[in-house]
């Protein structure tokens, strides 16, 4: 099966947009960085209160949901290593299992928090107001912290569904030159390009009479590689998981280990 | 008369004309084109910069003599939070980036736009949503905010007016601040012209980058302690609460890691279009162009260290205080490096008093008192006398207002003629700007004074003998907002009525005089080639 | 204009599998590590672990091995502003 490797200039920068989304992950770093700054002042204030609170959580969720986010960001990045080889089927099905993942660990911390309500310990309970200060310092952090997390999880399946969806539904990609574009390739002839660039196809001369050009390509699942730039909302939205995946890497020792 | 052959043959009104998906309105609140954004910028802003001013007048009003004059202290209260809420949320901090730098950052640089047009527009959504929760903060609920616009804790956790809403506001507005950072840093790292090295980028867009980056890392501290604050209202949480261990001082820690390089965000813009006035207006290559472009950077860097200067006296840590305070010195450097640049600059130019220059030069003398006074203020024992005086409220309105504000209306008569093609009225402009600056100085100085003696800031009543003092200081609020009056007068009638000019009124060097007035919708025909730095004048002419 | 293209080709799906495998085994470390009382150390290991999966993540899954330098500098400039902020706030806490 013969590949196809069409030259043309696509005016958009997927350098830009994957800065644009390394520069939102700061800003989400931040504000996790706002309640890091809480937790370690108040852990440095009340050390054996936060030690005694920690022995509440349950060691052995935390580290399942540790091992189910840490899988999902593998198969997150295997699933766009595949959309790279031009492996369409693949992808899919990697991404599948990430949003699976990701659903996973949102209901394991489900039935964690429903534990905690039902033994009454819940922002502002009675219960938990009868303990000592750092311990009800611990529990608010811990809810704020990984109730925030979990809706960045929640967004985070949100934003692969998406992507699933689009990948799902657009096999093809058109690009349409009109107007503007057209002088780009006035004169010129249109060709597809084999393997060692011999043309397997080519159109007539484009002149003033053609009014658009529509190309339109199929990404067939062969082991040749496809322009990585076609992938970059795939890639982002990558970056995007991966980040929720660090700070969880962070809050699993910070909540459940330092018991 | 040259103007009036130029008139005649000019092409149609540039990017104004154009026709989009949309008419009327939508063809504004629905565009993705910079420029309109940053004019749908720009007149919400002033708008509601005009709400502040209402708000900055009754309280000045109030105080015209002591005792209850106009209102009750409750409202009293509520009228400072807001004039505060308002001028720094709503109008300072987007002020010049979002207006000015939405419709000049992509043409400084030689783009047709900024890097991601769609997330611009939903920025200035955000922005009006923000606006939208603000207000309904003020009519819903029990009553406006009355915490002032720190929203300290644990009074905006525990009082029972509508806190939760307005600062759900802030936190939006937030995010659109952030969206817009955001996008202008990926904008200068990826859409300047080919040729356009760093060091041959214009001052301002320099100046927009440092403050992007300020953007990108404060605000979202600012966020989740807005959050939290809801929180703790919502659910109790309790993290700044001390009956269940919270530590209130910790929120003023958080707030200021935000809030104080916000201050930075609303002054180095205006830092940036002084750089872009005073060599245009002096006919003359700006003096240390990359100390002033290093400087910018210095400001954020160093600005985001010095937050613990507004927590002398909340029971912080001595240690805290003394290196806070001994960092708070630090930061004069950059901002007086620019200052010495830009006085250098004017040496031996070919100086043209326009309207814009006046208020260059305003602006530096006004923070220039202004800085100074916050170095008093960064002084530790200093600093426990004027605490929370009036000295303070004079201090950051001579930066804030007489600093950013002037730079404002600096950047607002600069560019009126590139983004309206018409000139305003300049013998009416000089007016109203000598009405500010008397307006201006007679208005906040009282204050520095005010606060020396021991007034208080936020008091709704004083002694009799600041009488004088106050009574000065409502009367230079008059003149100050007939000078507003005057000048958005001028500049209004000067949009239909105003003389018609060509590309280059002032005889600048950089790109957004290169083409013509307005601009047209793509910006550029065909992208710039850049051989040459921002500022060489070329046996300047005017036209 | 600066680089700032990527300069890579593609990252084999056997990196990634080394990737994870790296991750589980840090997470067994870090999780028999705090079961040893260490005491005051507990914490440390425990951030320095998370600190290393954390940059494997970082360099690995997130590409920044094979990004221009301008990536790898913007992310360490927002790492020291985020430990400054951190670390200035116990000029306060420390001494009070």
């Amino acid at each position: 099966m013969s590949a196809t490797g069409i030259a043309v200039e696509q005016h958009k920068d997927y350098i830009g947009a994957k800065i644009g989304m390394w520069l939102f992950l700061f800003t989400e770093l931040l504000l996790f960085g706002g309640m890091f700054l809480l937790y370690s002042v108040y852990r440095s204030k009340h050390p054996a209160e936060f030690h005694n609170a920690a022995a509440e959580l349950d060691t052995i969720v935390g580290t399942l949901n540790t091992i189910i986010l840490l899988t999902s960001s593998l198969t997150m990045a295997l699933s766009i290593a595949a959309i790279h080889r031009g492996n369409k089927r693949l992808c899919m099905i990697l991404l599948a299992i990430t949003i699976v993942l990701g659903t996973c660990f949102l209901v394991n911390k489900y039935f964690e928090w429903g534990a905690k309500f039902s033994h009454g310990i819940y922002p502002n309970s009675e219960y938990l107001l009868s303990f000592e200060k750092g311990e009800i310092l611990f529990f608010g952090l811990y809810f704020t912290m990984t109730g925030l997390h979990g809706l960045h999880v929640l967004v985070g399946i949100i934003v692969l569904t998406v992507m699933l969806t689009k990948i799902i539904n657009r096999p093809h990609r058109g690009v349409v030159f009109e107007g503007v574009g057209m002088e780009k390739l006035q004169g010129a002839h249109l060709a597809v390009l084999g393997e060692r660039d011999e043309r397997v196809w080519e159109s007539e001369a484009i002149d003033e009479t053609v009014r658009s050009v529509a190309i339109s390509f199929k990404y067939l699942p062969v082991g040749k590689r496809i322009r990585v730039e076609e992938y970059a909302n795939l890639e982002t939205s990558g970056l995007y998981w991966h980040l929720v995946d660090i700070i969880w890497i962070f809050l699993f020792p910070l909540f459940y280990l330092i018991t | 008369m040259g103007n009036r052959a130029i008139a005649e043959h000019a092409p149609a009104a540039g990017f104004y004309e154009e026709k989009g998906r949309f008419s009327g309105l939508f063809a504004w609140i629905f565009s993705t084109d910079h420029k309109r954004i940053g004019l749908l910028y720009m007149i919400s802003i002033l708008i509601l910069f005009s709400v502040g001013v209402v708000f900055g007048f009754l309280m000045r009003l109030e105080l015209v003599s002591p005792g209850k004059t106009i209102m009750e202290p409750q409202t009293y209260n509520s009228i400072f939070t807001l004039h505060g809420v308002i001028m720094i949320f709503l109008f300072i901090i987007p002020g010049l980036p979002a207006a000015f730098g939405n419709f000049f950052l992509p043409i400084q640089i030689g783009a047709r736009d900024v890097a991601f047009p769609r997330l611009n527009l939903l920025s200035w959504w955000l922005y009006i949503s923000g606006v939208v929760f603000a207000l309904l903060a003020l009519f819903t609920g029990s009553g406006p905010p009355d915490t002032g616009w720190t929203f300290y804790a644990p009074y905006s956790t525990q009082t029972g007016t509508n806190v939760s809403l307005a600062v759900f506001a802030a936190f939006i507005l937030g995010f659109s601040s952030i969206l817009t950072g955001l996008n202008f840093v990926t904008t200068i790292h990826r859409l300047r012209a080919p040729g356009m090295s760093w060091f041959r980028m214009p001052l301002f867009p320099w100046s927009l980058y440092a403050t992007g980056w300020v953007q990108l890392l404060a605000t979202p501290i600012i966020g989740i302690t807005l959050l939290l604050v809801i929180f703790e209202r919502l659910f109790g949480v309790g993290v700044f609460d001390p009956l269940k261990g919270g530590d209130p001082i910790l929120y003023q820690h958080l707030f200021w890691i935000y809030s104080h390089p916000a201050v930075y965000i609303m002054i180095l813009p205006a830092m940036g279009v002084i750089s872009e006035i005073i060599p245009v207006h002096a006919h003359r290559t700006i003096f240390g162009y990359r100390f002033i472009a290093y400087s910018s950077l210095a400001i954020a860097g160093l600005g985001s260290l010095v937050w613990g200067h507004h927590m002398f006296v909340s029971g912080q840590s001595y240690t805290a205080d003394v290196v806070f305070s001994l960092l708070t010195f630090l930061v004069a450097i950059p901002s007086a490096i620019k200052v010495f640049n830009w006085v250098s600059t004017l040496y031996k130019g070919s100086i043209v008093m326009e309207t814009p220059l006046l208020y260059a030069l305003s602006f530096i003398f006004l923070f220039s008192i202004g800085g100074l006074s916050g170095l008093m203020q960064g002084a530790l024992s200093v600093n426990v006398h004027i605490h929370d005086t009036a000295f303070i409220v004079g201090h950051f309105h001579y930066v804030m207002f007489g600093g950013t504000g002037f730079g404002f209306f600096g950047a607002l008569h600069h560019w009126f003629p590139k983004m309206f093609g018409r000139m305003y009225n300049k013998t009416h402009s000089r007016i109203a700007w000598f009405f500010l600056f008397v307006g201006f100085n007679m208005l906040y100085f009282p204050m520095f004074i005010l606060g020396w003696m021991g007034m208080p800031r936020r008091y709704y009543d004083y002694l009799p003998q600041f009488h004088t003092w106050h009574l000065m200081s409502t009367i230079g609020s008059w003149i100050l907002i007939s000078g507003l009056i005057l000048m958005f007068a001028n500049l209004i009638r000067s949009l239909r009525k105003g003389e018609r000019v060509g590309s280059d009124p002032w005889g600048g060097s950089t790109l957004e005089w290169s083409i013509s007035s307005p601009p047209p919708k793509e910006n550029f025909e065909e992208i710039p080639r850049i051989d040459h730095g921002p500022y060489e004048f070329k046996g300047a002419s005017k036209e | 204009m600066e680089d700032e293209s990527p300069k890579h080709g593609l990252v084999g799906y056997g990196t990634y599998f080394l990737t994870w495998f790296a991750l589980l085994v840090l997470t067994a470390l870090t999780v028999t590590v705090a079961g040893m009382k260490l005491g005051s150390l507990s914490i440390l290991t425990a951030i320095v672990i998370a600190c290393v999966k954390s940059s494997v993540v970082l360099f690995f899954f997130m590409h920044l091995k094979y990004e221009a330098p301008v990536f790898k500098i913007m992310v360490l400039v927002v790492i020291l502003v985020l430990a400054i902020f951190i670390g200035f706030t116990f000029f306060d806490v420390s001494f009070r």
